[in-house]
């Protein structure tokens, strides 16, 4: 690791504040994806500026038809909360599959989601939901957001502040863990919010994050395992690696779909 | 049996210190002044060193010298061995390149080090590595030891790349017997390369002393004695009676830390020439890249058979892939230890084997938990249950017919193996696995999309290694006896020098459980020493299993001793004879009479001497014993892998395991059950999640546990372990050794299982989800249907 300053401010405010004088800057989050390659001597931030001090960034609400999350709530306090538990059980699943016990205990909804690694849980579920990313400047709609690997619609100086996710239905992710990583190897949430179906694949695309409107417009017909029987997606575009072709990755894509959308409906 | 003696599962005394944090590894030794070093390592698998420029490194705050292979070599500093000499079949010895401690001309894998940076501090070593310009001109690599000999010329030393081309058996006989055959498996085999990853990453640190020009190693070794032998007699670092070498708590090892490695020499050399202790502790990332990396095989397998599968004659054609370097024991892992073994448990009239051994633009490879073994059981136990199925026959009901009867039997492989019954542990493990009920298993598994295969292993080893007039006529260095002193207190406590070492295996409860046994005294009051080089007079060290079987033999032998002189002190003390002299359950005492002295009272005056005069018998009472054992053990069994796969994904999961093991006398059979555990554990990880990558330009593309899958716990069932017992006749305790079984037989019982469940044999280790998938796609059944 190399030196850097460190920074812990208590409002969001002095967080954007600190960010605009350091350019170099990075926002510690959670940390288990940041400090790792920090560690590795890969990264080289001038100064981390610590959110957890910054009050009300956490916490899990039921806002209307909505459940809003703190962008600093642990993955072990989003997959326990009595919220999700009673209206969005399948969100509830996502941060549960997240890594290890240590990873869940540090790790947060807003490192998670502006990191967009293309194997990381949570994207699968904020497009997969039609979820909103708030801001300190502004709300940006999941189908804006994620813009490719590891990059995301933030502008400098932006600081995720809550995620908002709509209540769906009907709703399911399933996971094909990477044997060594525990990230998903191929991820799949599926929803149902009235006439309104998601399918958002992660750790598949070389690209990341992604919709299956191929999937969706069967699914439309009827949200139902069944209706997605003998599709599949083609292997272009998928990642490909040591551990799974791009072949096998396109179709998990499909098996997983189909068993989300029975476990949805089940 | 007593509530500590054999037999016993003792709770491990080691356990509490572990536990509670108060272990004490090389890490956690600290010395006054002590530097940190750390080294400068090539980012190419080849390249020339053009030019080091280490002038700025030098400048940087907290650097206390930067060092390189040019300065080693101008201080004379030898290079390290390989101490196993192989004798290609024309005769010629084994081209063994120079592998010095420090790269000068040469770097020739992705770890290889060029320069060592000491500073003040971990973090400015670090910072000044940073800064050491290393100008290297990239040549062409070679990763795969089925292209070696055609790949870039790596070692002037070694044409092709070959560093051996080496046979075993009779080439006409068996080619006579495959003519003869009415039936012919075939298989052609790749062992996958494994990293070890022991928990503890490896560690020196390294103190000389000007007053007395001593020079202090503390490292994590199984085997220290051989450590300071080699660093003493090859690398010519100092006097062997000049240099010490400890190994304190070492946690882990399996076999990774056997060998002599650059970066202890590198830290002695260093420690001397600055005059302060030098300390190097791994890193995970680093120990990817310079720990000796196991297994790494491709093997051409057949096995020829009579019509009513009895088998005639097996042929194996191996290449080995030894790596850049030929580490300390790496050329005996695919010779003496892998095709002496080929003839499993089966009466195997005639076997030949050819191994290559070649160099290769990757890390060294050398013994890892089973060496050479877990790669012959594969070959062997993967042919028999490809033949069976082919032949139509049950795979058990193959083995069975094939199976060695009577003991001893003589293979055409060197081994004569001395007792077993591996009717015994087949049957038993069947009826634990409930073999009968496996088809309703199956098909119940179907109705939910999964599909269940068996697949068995019925595996043998050799451990107890070894007599050593026997390694001795293979070409190898050193004898592999072990030594043990029992020193008897004068208050009756004992401490027990041993030359083996524990890094994991539990001798400091196992050996006092014997000596508690023997002397009737009690467990605690026993105390087991060992890892250090001024305590212990000599050792060989753990591996190979040997620490029971050959070891605690050693120990053995100086208890005969104790009691001996013991009972002369006691003849004097009660006024007897000392031919009428008893020794039981702790008491001394006079046969026909009801005099009796305790142990302790007789170790008390044994040292204080009052009864009898020092010039007839000598006061004190410490004995030591260097035990050769006769032969080898031969540690077998049945490993019975029962999995489901996702038929869907190709996701495997092991849903039951059975282990029925003979490993002779058992000592502590809760820890024999945790070395079962752990290898299988191994085994599994061999089988189904772990493999070593190479991209063709030499890069570990597996280079951290981001992407080398260890098994983890919920990988793995539980286990059903029982054992069977057989007595070794080649040491006193009938012990046979049950260190790297798991290892051994894991692999083959899970791709027996897999292959058995999706019809196709051509599957590759790690089987992957996505190998199992890919290969359900492939299967001639699959296919067919389609």
């Amino acid at each position: 690791m190399y030196n850097f300053t460190f920074h812990r401010p208590t409002t969001v405010r002095q967080a954007a504040g600190l960010l605009a004088r350091n350019p170099e800057a990075k926002l510690l989050a959670g940390g288990h994806s940041l400090l790792p390659v920090m560690k590795q001597r890969l990264a080289q931030p001038s100064a981390l500026i610590d959110l957890s001090l910054v009050e009300g960034l956490s916490g899990v609400e039921l806002k209307g038809r909505s459940v809003v999350i703190g962008a600093m709530s642990r993955h072990a306090d989003v997959a326990a909360s009595p919220v999700l538990a009673e209206h969005l059980p399948a969100l509830a699943s996502v941060p549960g599959a997240v890594g290890d016990p240590q990873v869940r205990n540090r790790g947060t909804i807003g490192g998670s989601v502006a990191n967009n690694d293309p194997n990381a849980d949570y994207p699968a579920a904020v497009l997969g939901l039609g979820a909103t990313i708030i801001t300190n400047k502004r709300r940006i709609a999941a189908d804006d957001f994620f813009t490719g690997m590891f990059s995301t619609a933030l502008e400098e100086g932006e600081i995720i502040v809550r995620v908002a996710f709509p209540i769906a239905k009907k709703a399911a992710y399933e996971k094909f863990k990477h044997p060594a990583s525990g990230f998903a190897l191929v991820g799949v949430f599926v929803s149902k919010r009235g006439p309104e179906i998601r399918v958002a694949v992660t750790g598949a695309g070389a690209n990341g994050v992604f919709r299956v409107k191929s999937f969706e417009e069967a699914l439309k017909k009827r949200f139902a395992a069944k209706s997605l029987e003998g599709l599949s997606i083609p292997a272009t575009g998928m990642n490909a690696d040591i551990h799974a072709s791009a072949e096998y990755r396109a179709h998990l894509v499909g098996v997983l779909a189909r068993r989300a959308v029975a476990k949805a409906t089940a | 049996m007593s509530a500590t003696g054999i037999g016993a599962a003792v709770r491990r005394k080691e356990d509490f210190r572990f536990i509670t944090g108060k272990g004490q590894y090389t890490d956690d030794v600290v010395r006054p002044g002590e530097t940190r070093a750390v080294f400068v390592r090539s980012p190419h698998a080849h390249a020339k060193i053009k030019n080091i420029d280490a002038g700025e490194a030098r400048k940087m705050p907290g650097v206390v010298a930067v060092l390189t292979g040019a300065d080693l070599a101008g201080d004379k500093i030898g290079n390290l061995i390989c101490g196993w000499m192989i004798h290609s079949k024309d005769g010629s010895p084994m081209k063994m390149a120079p592998h010095p401690a420090l790269a000068a001309d040469t770097v020739n894998h992705v770890g290889d080090a060029v320069a060592v940076v000491i500073a003040e501090t971990l973090a400015a070593a670090r910072d000044a590595a940073e800064k050491v310009k290393v100008d290297y001109e990239v040549l062409p690599a070679v990763v795969d030891p089925a292209k070696a000999k055609s790949g870039p010329q790596i070692h002037d030393v070694a044409p092709k790349n070959t560093i051996y081309e080496w046979s075993l058996g009779d080439a006409k006989a068996a080619e006579a017997a495959f003519a003869a055959a009415k039936h012919v498996t075939r298989l052609d085999i790749v062992n996958n390369r494994l990293v070890p990853n022991a928990v503890e990453p490896r560690a020196a640190l390294a103190e000389y002393d000007a007053g007395t020009d001593q020079l202090t190693l503390w490292n994590t070794s199984q085997n220290p004695h051989v450590a300071r032998l080699v660093i003493a007699a090859f690398v010519g670092m100092a006097p062997e009676h000049k240099l010490r070498v400890i190994a304190p708590d070492v946690g882990g090892g399996f076999g990774s830390k056997i060998f002599i490695y650059p970066e202890e020499v590198v830290c002695l050399w260093a420690a001397r020439k600055i005059r302060r202790p030098v300390k190097w502790a791994s890193e995970r990332t680093e120990a990817f890249v310079t720990d000796a990396h196991g297994r790494d095989h491709v093997t051409h397998a057949e096995l020829a058979l009579d019509a009513q599968g009895k088998i005639l004659a097996l042929r194996a054609k191996t290449i080995a892939n030894l790596g850049a370097y030929m580490s300390t024991f790496s050329s005996s892992v695919p010779t003496y230890l892998y095709a002496t073994l080929l003839s499993g448990q089966y009466d195997i009239p005639q076997i030949y084997c050819e191994v290559d051994a070649v160099y290769t633009n990757t890390v060294p490879v050398d013994a890892y938990r089973g060496a050479g073994r877990p790669e012959a059981t594969f070959v062997v136990e993967r042919l028999v249950e490809v033949a069976a199925r082919e032949m139509g026959i049950e795979p058990a009901e193959l083995r069975r017919r094939n199976f060695i009867k009577s003991f001893p039997h003589q293979t055409p492989v060197i081994m004569a193996y001395d007792a077993g019954d591996y009717n015994a542990s087949l049957k038993k493990a069947m009826e634990l696995a409930d073999v009968k009920g496996f088809n309703k298993r199956k098909r119940e598994a179907a109705r939910h999309g999964k599909i269940r295969g068996l697949g068995y292993s019925t595996y043998i080893e050799a451990c107890g290694i070894a007599p050593s007039q026997a390694v001795g006529s293979l070409g190898c260095g050193v004898g592999l006896w072990e030594s043990a002193e029992v020193r008897v207190n004068p208050t009756g406590s004992v401490e027990v020098l041993t030359g083996t070492h524990a890094h994991g295996q539990g001798h400091e409860t196992t050996f006092a459980q014997l000596v508690s046994e023997r002397l009737g005294i009690p467990f605690e009051n026993v105390s087991i020493v060992h890892g250090d080089t001024d305590k212990v007079q000599f050792g060989m060290g753990t591996y190979g299993s040997r620490s029971g079987a050959v070891g605690m033999s050693a120990i053995v032998k100086a208890l005969d001793k104790i009691e001996a002189k013991a009972k002369k002190v006691a003849a004097h003390m009660l006024e007897a004879a000392e031919g009428d002299i008893e020794f039981k359950d702790g008491k001394f005492t006079v046969a026909g009479t009801d005099k009796s002295a305790a142990f302790g009272d007789v170790a008390l005056n044994a040292y204080i001497a009052h009864k009898f005069a020092g010039q007839e018998l000598e006061p004190g009472l410490k004995e030591t014993s260097f035990y050769d054992p006769t032969n080898f053990t031969f540690p077998a069994g049945c490993h019975i892998c029962e999995v489901e796969i996702d038929a869907e994904t190709g996701k495997t999961e092991i849903v039951n395991w059975t282990a029925v093991d003979d490993f002779g006398t058992v000592v502590n059979p809760m820890i024999v059950e945790g070395q079962v555990h752990g290898g299988i554990a191994q085994g599994v990880g061999q089988a189904l999640l772990e493999g070593a990558v190479y991209n063709d330009d030499g890069q570990l593309v597996t280079g951290s546990l981001m992407d080398y899958t260890m098994p983890r716990a919920h990988d793995l069932p539980s286990f059903r372990v029982e054992t069977t017992e057989t007595k070794s006749p080649s040491n006193p305790l009938g012990i046979k050794g049950c260190g790297e079984a798991g290892a051994i037989a894991a692999p083959a019982a899970v791709i027996n299982a897999i292959t058995d469940a999706i019809g196709t044999e051509n599957i590759a280790m790690p089987a992957t989800a996505n190998t199992v998938w890919s290969a359900m796609r492939r299967s001639p059944a699959r296919q067919a249907a389609e």
